[in-house]
């Protein structure tokens, strides 16, 4: 493995993180507890990592913990992405 | 390959700005749940399509058994929404602790511990403290919101607890220093357990003096630490997507707590290391007023003859289940001509948006849910004011008194309108432990009796027979 440009990770870090306060703020006050279930989905982008050390030819102890993270980090993804649709239909103006 | 990855991680980036990007409107919200599976598919694939990943057999299994508790905890009556969301922070904790245990003892596993720059040990332990601490956390507060029996729901305060709590965390981030020091020392490994260890009894410790009301800005506050931990896991692995997405989690929960802090008027510091319940309880002073009942029949009367109408919704609407009465209720005097309003204070229910979406699972259009700031300018023209099921959020003694626990609290301002009716299922005090000024108003008629109970028999009088 490379050593890590820690330099351009912070620089992607603090960039994204400038764009998630200024799309956050925009978000429709009704609508928290679904972004909420929404961001929750997307945090499990945890699931690549997940994936690489369960994939990989590591040791068995491992891969063990991996298929853990990934069987957590799928079951956000699944119940995160269906439950915010779930209650955006519910959102009517008339 | 190294090109598509980089590839992807743009494209996946861009469709979760976007995914957020459309939530600023209901309208184009579900728009934002087809970019977030979009990405996320891309980000799956392009992940397991690697050279590396050879074991194919374990990766399926984990997903098909990720399906299959995920669906079902899809479909939780809406009133778990709050729990359902605590139990997701704290399998994002599991997730990012897992792998960071796995990476650690990987590397150690290799010779030279080449893999161990400064940066990356540091990264790896705040994503193990993090990541443990969310889990555990979340844990506890999805169990006091499920109300699970072992699990105390008021507050648990002792003597000393604030420097027990500080302890452990200041124990574990100085065992993380040792180890940035020493990654590969014969004890490391021992070292690294202690800090997975203090990081999970950290989480425990930071959640027992929680109560309730406070729910909603703890529930913010592991979401932004379940981001901060996935962008921590980015540093370790070097993967700038993980990076961007954990930036978005984290900085929505910042945003979100932020805005629940304000909503009680109190900082973070405050919510979590100065337990709700230690308040003394205002003594009140002088004489003891008491408060009127009103009948069913004599509310509906009162409701009738209104021309304006706001409902102000709180955590006892959601424990009835009443948001389907409250729909009827909404329908009857609409049809009657009367102006329905519902205003929503942010910190109403246990979650951030809580009260809004039980409204709309009932059918109510959202051009009707009022924020607090946009409604209070409206009070004083209001002929009812109907609270059900909330407390501390209309208590007017947040106004002045600065002896009560919700002192400084913005409030909506029912005790404004002309007459106000509180729907209460006892007559114990609210959540903070103190009583509420409100319902002794000369304006004020109290209606005792479960929500959904009293709503029914009140959308009767309304039905055949009742008021013409």
């Amino acid at each position: 493995m490379t050593p890590t440009d820690f330099g351009s990770m912070l620089f992607v870090f603090v960039l994204a993180t400038f764009i998630g306060l200024g799309v956050i703020r925009r978000v429709s006050r009704l609508l928290y507890t679904p972004l909420m279930s929404l961001t929750n989905a997307i945090s499990a982008i945890a699931v690549v990592g997940s994936i690489v050390v369960t994939g990989a030819d590591h040791p068995l102890t491992i891969r063990i913990l991996g298929a853990v993270a990934l069987f957590a980090s799928m079951t956000n993804i699944v119940s995160g992405f269906m439950i915010t649709d779930r209650m955006l239909k519910m959102f009517k103006k008339q | 390959m190294r090109l598509i990855g980089d590839l992807s991680a743009v494209i996946v980036t861009a469709l979760f700005i976007f995914a957020l990007y459309w939530m600023n409107d209901p309208k184009t919200a579900r728009r934002g749940v087809i970019a977030g599976v979009t990405g996320m598919t891309i980000a799956v694939l392009a992940t397991w399509f690697q050279p590396g990943i050879i074991h194919h057999g374990w990766i399926i299994l984990a997903i098909v058994a990720g399906f299959a508790v995920g669906v079902p905890l899809s479909r939780v009556p809406l009133t778990a929404v709050p729990q359902r969301t605590a139990l997701s922070h704290a399998f994002g904790g599991l997730a990012a602790g897992l792998v960071g245990t796995a990476e650690y003892f990987l590397w150690l596993g290799e010779p030279g511990g080449a893999h161990f720059t400064t940066f990356r040990t540091s990264a790896l332990v705040v994503e193990v403290i993090l990541g443990f601490l969310t889990f555990t956390g979340s844990l506890m507060a999805a169990g006091k919101l499920q109300e699970v029996r072992w699990i105390p729901q008021r507050p648990v305060t002792y003597p000393g607890q604030n420097v027990v709590n500080i302890g452990v965390l200041a124990i574990a981030v100085a065992l993380g220093v040792i180890l940035v020091l020493h990654p590969t020392a014969p004890w490391s490994g021992q070292v690294f357990i202690a800090i997975a260890a203090l990081a999970l009894l950290f989480g425990v410790l930071l959640i027992i003096p929680i109560g309730g009301a406070d729910m909603p800005t703890v529930i913010s506050i592991l979401n932004a630490y379940a981001g901060l931990a996935a962008v921590a896991m980015g540093f370790v692995l070097d993967n700038k997507l993980l990076v961007t997405a954990g930036a978005l989690d984290g900085s929505s929960g910042l945003i979100l707590s932020i805005i629940m802090c304000r909503a009680m008027n109190r900082s973070f510091t405050n919510v979590l290391f100065g337990a709700f319940g230690k308040a003394q309880p205002a003594a009140l002073k002088g004489e003891q007023k008491e408060w009127k009942q009103e009948t069913v029949e004599g509310v509906a009367q009162l409701l009738e003859q209104a021309r304006t109408v706001v409902i102000i919704p709180g955590y006892g609407m959601a424990v009835a289940q009443a948001q389907h009465k409250v729909r009827e209720l909404y329908d009857a005097l609409t049809k009657r001509g009367v102006t329905v309003k519902f205003a929503i204070h942010p910190v109403a229910g246990r979650m951030p948006g809580h009260m809004n979406v039980l409204l709309a699972e009932a059918n109510i259009p959202y051009s009707a849910l009022v924020e607090m700031d946009e409604i209070n300018p409206e009070m004083p023209q209001t002929d009812v004011a109907l609270v059900i099921g909330a407390n501390d959020v209309v208590n007017p003694a947040a106004r002045y008194n600065k002896g009560t626990p919700i002192y400084g609290m913005p409030i909506i301002d029912a005790d404004k309108a002309k007459t106000v009716i509180a729907v209460k299922r006892s007559k114990n005090p609210g959540f903070a432990g103190i009583d509420n000024e409100l319902y002794v108003l000369d304006n004020t008629w109290m209606l005792f009796g479960d929500a959904k109970a009293v709503l029914a028999d009140l959308v009767k009088q309304f039905g055949s027979g009742g008021i013409h």
